[in-house]
C-alpha cells in the first residue's frame, strides 16, 4: 500500500469515524449515567437524518440560500432529540428504571420498532438525498485527489467539538457535576439534594440530541434509505462496548480504531471492511470484558 | 393434572389442523419452526442470561440445509439436512460457547451479538460461497427416497416442525425439572454456592448453551426448508432480538411461553398487516411496551396468576381472597 | 505454634495444613505467614477481631482466593491453586457468614442441589425432586429444625433459618471437614446452644471435623477442641480453649475489643 493510499484510507477513517463517534458517545453517556441500553439511538439516527433532509430540502425548495441547510442539521438534530427523546424519557423510560435490565432493553427495542415504522410511514422507502451541505463547502486536495472538505474538515472537527464540549460540560458545569454525582452514586446524590429525574432527564435529551445529530450531518454523505438506523445502531454499540459502556474518551479511541480498521479494509481487503467492527469488538471483549477503558467487577463474599 | 389434559387436547388439534385449515399450514410451520429458537432463549433466561446473538445459530441451521442440500443434489434428505443443522449449530454452539459462559449479563449478551455480527458480515460480503444478502435457496428435499410435491411437502413440514416443537418444549421441560436443568436455574441467583457445592458454573450453562444453540440451529433449519431460503438475515441484530422479544411476550417462566408467544406474536404480525397495512412494527412494539409495563411474567405468566387466583378461591371461599391477593403480590 | 490437641496414644492426622500463607490487598496484609494445621475429628474454633483476616483465611483454604505465597494441603494433597469447586469434591464443606443459598429454590431443593452433585445424579431426564436422598435430605432438615420450610422460598426464610440451612447444605455434602463461619450468629439467642450442640453431636457422629469462626466466647469455650487466635494477619496463640481463653494478652487484644 502506497503512501498516498495510506493517506486516503486514514482520512476516510477518520471522516467514518467521526459520524460513529456521534453516535456512538450519546449511546454510552446514556447508558453511563441511566444504566440503561437504548436500542432507540438508532431511531434517533436515522429520524434525525430524514429531519435534516426534509427541513432542508424544504427550505431550498422555498428559495431561500441553499447555506440554511446547515443550520437545518441542528435544529433537525435538536428537535428529534429533545422532543423525542425528552418524551421517551418521561413517558417510558421512568417508569422502567427499577425493571430488570432485559425488560429495559426490550423496552427501548419496542420504541425502535415504533419509530422505524412511523419513519417508514413518514417518509416512504424510496432514497433521500440532500447534498448542498457537501457541495458548499467544497473540495480539498489530499496527495492530489479531490476530496470534500466536508468530510475530511467538518466532519472530524464537529466530532472534537462534541468531545472536548461534553467533557467541559461534565467537568465544569454544575449541571455535569450533578450528572457525575448520580452516575457515582445515585442515593447519595439524592441525598444531598440533588433531583435525579431531572439529571437523567437532561442526559437522555443531550445524548439523544447527538445521535440526531449524528444523523443529520451524516446525511450529506449518504442516501437515506429504511434500515439506515439498525445498522448504525449496532455499529454503535460495538464501538461502545469496545471503549467500556459509559467511557466518554474511550469512544473517541474506539471509533477511531474502528473507523480507520474499516478503512483500510476497504483498500487491502475490501470484503472484510463490514466484518472489522465486529471483529475487533469481539477480540477486545474476549480479553477485557469491560472493554478496553471499562471497570472491571467487585469481589462477592 | 387439567394442564397435562388440555396439552394434549391441544397437540391434537394442531395435528388436526390440516383437516379443517389448510390455509394455515405454513403461517403455523413458521410459529413452529420460531418457537424452537424462542425455546432457546427461555432456557438460557433460566439461567438470567439474555443472548442477542442466537440468530447465528438460526442462520447456521438454515445454511446448513441449504449448502448441504445443494452438496447432494435435488435438495438432498430431509433427515439428514435436520441432522446436519443439529451437528453444525451443536458444533459452533459450543466453540462459541466455551468463550462466552465465562461472562455474564450485558456482557453475555454484547459477546453474543458480536459473534453473531460477525457471521452476519460473512454471510453478507463473500457472496460467492454464501450467496450474499440474497441469500441460498433451500430445494424441496426428498425424504428416505419419496418425493413430494409443493402441497405434499408442505403438509410434510407441518407435521414434521410440529412435532419437533412439541418434543423440544417437552423435553426442555424434563431438562429444566433435572439436576443440570435446575443448576443451570441456581447461576441465576447465586453462583458462588453452585461453585461451592462442587460445579462449575460455566460447565453448567455451556451445557444449556449448546442445547439452545441446537434449538435455534433446528428452527432455523426448518424456516429455511419452510421459505426455501436461507438468507443472511436470519442472523441479525433484529431477528434475534425478535426471539427475545417473543420470549418475554410468551412469558420466559415457563416452557409454554416459547410456543404461546411465538403464536401470538407470527398472528399479530400476520393478520394485523390485513387490518393496518404496513403498521404491523408499531402494533407489535406496543404490545411488548404493554406486556413489559403490565404483564412483564408475559402471556403464560397472567394465566398462571388467573390460574392461581381460581385454585385459591376454589379452596377456601373465606380466605380465598386473602390468599388471591397474596399470590398476586408475589 | 500449632499446639497439637492432647490426646491419648496415637496422634491425629493431619486433615489441613496452611503453611506460609501470605496475601495482601491493596496496602492492607490480610494474612502474613499463616501455619496451621487442623487435626482430625477436632472441631477448631477461630477467634480474633474483625479485619484481622479470618475470613480470607477460609476463602484461601478453600480455592475463592490465591494467596501471594505458602501453600494449604488436604489429607497431604496441595490444593493451594485448586477452585472452590475442586475443593469441595475431594472433601471440605464450607457454611458462609451472610448465608449462601439458591433463593428462588425452596430450601429441599437447595438440599437436594447438593445431594444431587454429590452422588452425581446427571440423568437428563430425571427430575431433582424424585432423586434417592430425598428423605436424607429432609432428615438433615430436621436435624436443624428446618424441616417445617422445606418446601418454602429459601430468599424468603428469616436470617437465623437461612443460617441453619447454609450449614444443612454443606452437611449434604458429607465432607471429611466442615469450615464454617459465625455458625449462630443471626440465630436467636435462646436457640444458640440447643443448635450447636446438636451440631456438634452430628458432625461427632458422622465423623466431620470442623473449622468455625466464632466470636461469642461461651460458644467456643463449650464447643471448640482447640482455638487459634488471629490477628492483623498472623495467627498469635493456638491451643485448648482454657489455656487460650485465660491469655491476658488474648483477653486484651481479642475478648475486651
Amino acid at each position: 500500500m502506497s503512501l498516498d493510499t495510506l493517506i486516503l484510507a486514514v482520512s476516510d477513517g477518520v471522516a467514518y469515524a467521526s459520524l460513529v463517534f456521534l453516535v456512538a458517545v450519546g449511546l454510552t453517556f446514556i447508558f453511563g449515567v441511566l444504566g440503561v441500553l437504548n436500542i432507540a439511538h438508532g431511531s434517533f439516527y436515522a429520524l434525525g437524518a430524514y429531519m435534516a433532509v426534509s427541513i432542508g430540502l424544504g427550505l431550498v425548495k422555498m428559495g431561500f440560500s441553499p447555506w440554511l441547510t446547515f443550520p437545518a442539521l441542528f435544529v433537525a438534530a435538536i428537535l428529534v432529540g429533545a422532543v423525542l427523546g425528552g418524551l421517551m424519557e418521561k413517558l417510558l423510560l421512568q417508569r422502567i428504571y427499577d425493571k430488570e435490565h432485559v425488560l429495559q432493553i426490550l423496552v427501548t427495542f419496542a420504541v425502535f420498532m415504533m419509530l422505524e415504522n412511523i419513519q417508514r410511514l413518514i417518509w416512504g422507502v424510496q432514497p433521500y438525498f440532500m447534498s448542498e451541505p457537501l457541495q458548499l463547502l467544497g473540495n480539498v486536495s489530499l496527495v492530489g485527489i479531490n476530496y470534500t472538505a466536508y468530510q475530511t474538515l467538518f466532519l472530524p472537527l464537529l466530532a472534537l467539538a462534541v468531545l472536548l464540549g461534553l467533557r467541559f460540560f461534565l467537568r465544569h458545569t454544575n449541571a455535569g457535576a450533578q450528572i457525575m454525582a448520580v452516575t457515582e452514586d445515585r442515593e447519595a446524590a439524592r441525598a444531598i439534594g440533588i433531583d435525579a429525574q431531572r439529571v437523567y432527564f437532561l442526559t437522555f435529551i443531550v445524548g439523544a440530541t447527538l445521535a440526531a445529530l449524528g444523523g443529520a450531518v451524516a446525511a450529506p454523505t449518504t442516501s437515506l434509505i429504511p434500515g439506515m438506523g439498525a445498522e448504525m445502531i449496532v455499529l454503535s454499540f460495538a464501538v461502545a462496548a469496545t471503549a467500556g459502556l459509559g467511557q466518554i474518551e474511550g469512544a473517541a479511541v474506539a471509533a477511531l480504531m474502528i473507523g480507520l480498521g474499516r478503512s483500510l479494509a476497504v483498500y487491502i481487503a475490501p470484503e472484510f471492511e463490514v466484518l472489522v467492527p465486529y471483529i475487533l469488538m469481539v477480540l477486545v471483549l474476549i480479553v477485557r470484558p469491560s472493554g478496553l477503558f471499562g471497570a472491571t467487577a467487585v469481589r462477592k463474599i | 393434572m387439567a394442564a397435562r389434559l388440555s396439552l394434549i387436547a391441544l397437540a391434537i388439534l394442531l395435528a388436526l389442523v390440516p383437516l379443517f385449515a389448510v390455509s394455515s399450514l405454513t403461517f403455523l410451520a413458521i410459529v413452529y419452526a420460531k418457537s424452537l429458537a424462542v425455546l432457546g432463549i427461555i432456557l438460557l433466561l433460566q439461567a438470567g442470561q439474555v443472548s442477542f446473538g442466537h440468530g447465528m445459530f438460526f442462520a447456521t441451521g438454515a445454511y446448513t440445509a441449504a449448502f448441504l442440500g445443494r452438496a447432494m443434489g435435488g435438495g438432498g434428505d430431509l433427515a439428514l439436512l435436520l441432522v446436519a443443522s443439529v451437528g453444525t449449530s451443536l458444533v459452533l454452539g459450543l466453540i462459541v460457547g466455551l468463550f462466552v459462559v465465562r461472562y455474564r449479563y450485558i456482557f453475555f449478551g454484547m459477546l453474543n451479538l458480536a459473534f453473531s455480527m460477525v457471521l452476519y458480515s460473512i454471510l453478507e460480503k463473500f457472496f460467492h460461497l454464501t450467496g450474499g444478502s440474497d441469500g441460498l435457496r433451500i430445494r424441496r428435499p426428498t425424504l428416505f427416497g419419496f418425493g413430494f410435491d409443493r402441497g405434499q411437502f408442505d403438509l410434510l413440514l407441518y407435521y414434521v416442525m410440529l412435532v419437533l416443537a412439541l418434543a423440544g418444549a417437552y423435553l426442555v421441560w424434563r431438562y429444566l425439572k433435572s439436576p443440570l436443568g435446575q443448576a443451570l436455574k441456581a447461576i441465576k441467583t447465586n453462583e458462588t454456592r453452585l461453585e461451592y457445592i462442587g460445579l462449575s458454573a460455566r460447565s453448567v450453562l455451556l451445557v444449556g448453551y449448546v442445547i439452545s444453540a441446537v434449538l435455534c440451529g433446528i428452527g432455523g433449519a426448518g424456516l429455511g426448508l419452510i421459505q426455501g431460503i436461507a438468507t443472511p438475515e436470519y442472523t441479525y441484530w433484529t431477528r434475534s432480538s425478535e426471539f427475545v422479544f417473543i420470549a418475554i411476550l410468551g412469558g420466559v417462566g415457563h416452557v409454554a411461553g416459547a410456543l404461546t408467544g411465538t403464536f401470538v406474536y407470527e398472528a399479530i404480525r400476520t393478520y394485523a398487516a390485513a387490518f393496518v397495512a404496513d403498521s404491523w412494527q408499531l402494533i407489535l412494539g406496543f404490545v411488548l411496551l404493554a406486556i413489559i409495563l403490565k404483564a412483564p411474567t408475559g402471556i403464560v405468566g397472567v394465566f398462571e396468576t388467573i390460574a392461581q387466583r381460581r385454585a385459591a378461591a376454589r379452596a377456601t371461599p373465606a380466605n380465598a381472597l386473602e390468599s388471591a391477593n397474596l399470590e398476586s403480590m408475589k | 505454634m500449632s499446639g497439637a490437641p492432647h490426646s491419648a496414644a496415637a496422634a491425629p492426622r493431619i486433615l489441613l495444613e496452611a503453611r506460609g500463607i501470605e496475601i495482601r490487598f491493596g496496602g492492607v496484609v490480610a494474612a502474613d505467614g499463616i501455619d496451621l494445621d487442623v487435626y482430625e475429628g477436632e472441631n477448631l474454633a477461630i477467634i480474633g477481631p474483625n479485619g484481622a483476616g479470618k475470613t480470607t483465611f477460609l476463602n484461601i483454604c478453600t480455592g475463592y482466593l490465591r494467596p501471594l505465597a505458602g501453600s494449604v494441603r488436604f489429607n497431604a494433597r496441595e490444593i493451594t491453586a485448586q477452585p472452590p469447586r475442586t475443593i469441595t469434591r475431594l472433601g471440605i464443606a464450607r457454611a458462609f457468614q451472610i448465608p449462601q443459598l439458591f433463593s428462588d429454590h425452596t430450601v429441599l431443593e437447595n438440599m437436594l442441589l447438593a445431594a444431587a452433585v454429590r452422588q452425581k445424579r446427571w440423568n437428563l431426564l430425571k427430575p431433582l425432586a424424585g432423586i434417592a436422598e430425598r428423605d436424607e435430605m429432609i432428615a438433615l432438615l430436621e436435624l436443624v429444625d428446618c424441616a417445617q420450610y422445606k418446601d418454602k422460598r429459601a430468599g424468603d426464610l428469616p436470617e437465623g433459618h437461612r443460617k441453619l440451612v447454609d450449614i444443612a447444605i454443606a452437611l449434604a455434602l458429607k465432607p471429611q471437614l466442615l469450615l464454617m463461619d459465625e455458625p449462630t450468629s443471626g440465630v436467636a439467642s435462646a436457640d444458640k446452644f440447643e443448635v450447636m450442640e446438636i451440631l456438634v453431636a452430628a458432625l461427632a457422629k458422622a465423623k466431620v471435623s470442623s473449622v468455625f469462626v466464632e466470636h461469642d466466647m461461651d460458644m467456643v469455650q463449650r464447643y471448640a477442641n482447640r482455638v487459634a487466635v488471629w490477628s492483623t494477619g498472623k495467627i498469635k496463640r493456638a491451643g485448648p480453649p482454657k489455656e487460650v481463653l485465660e491469655d491476658p494478652e488474648v483477653i486484651r487484644t481479642v475478648i475486651g475489643v
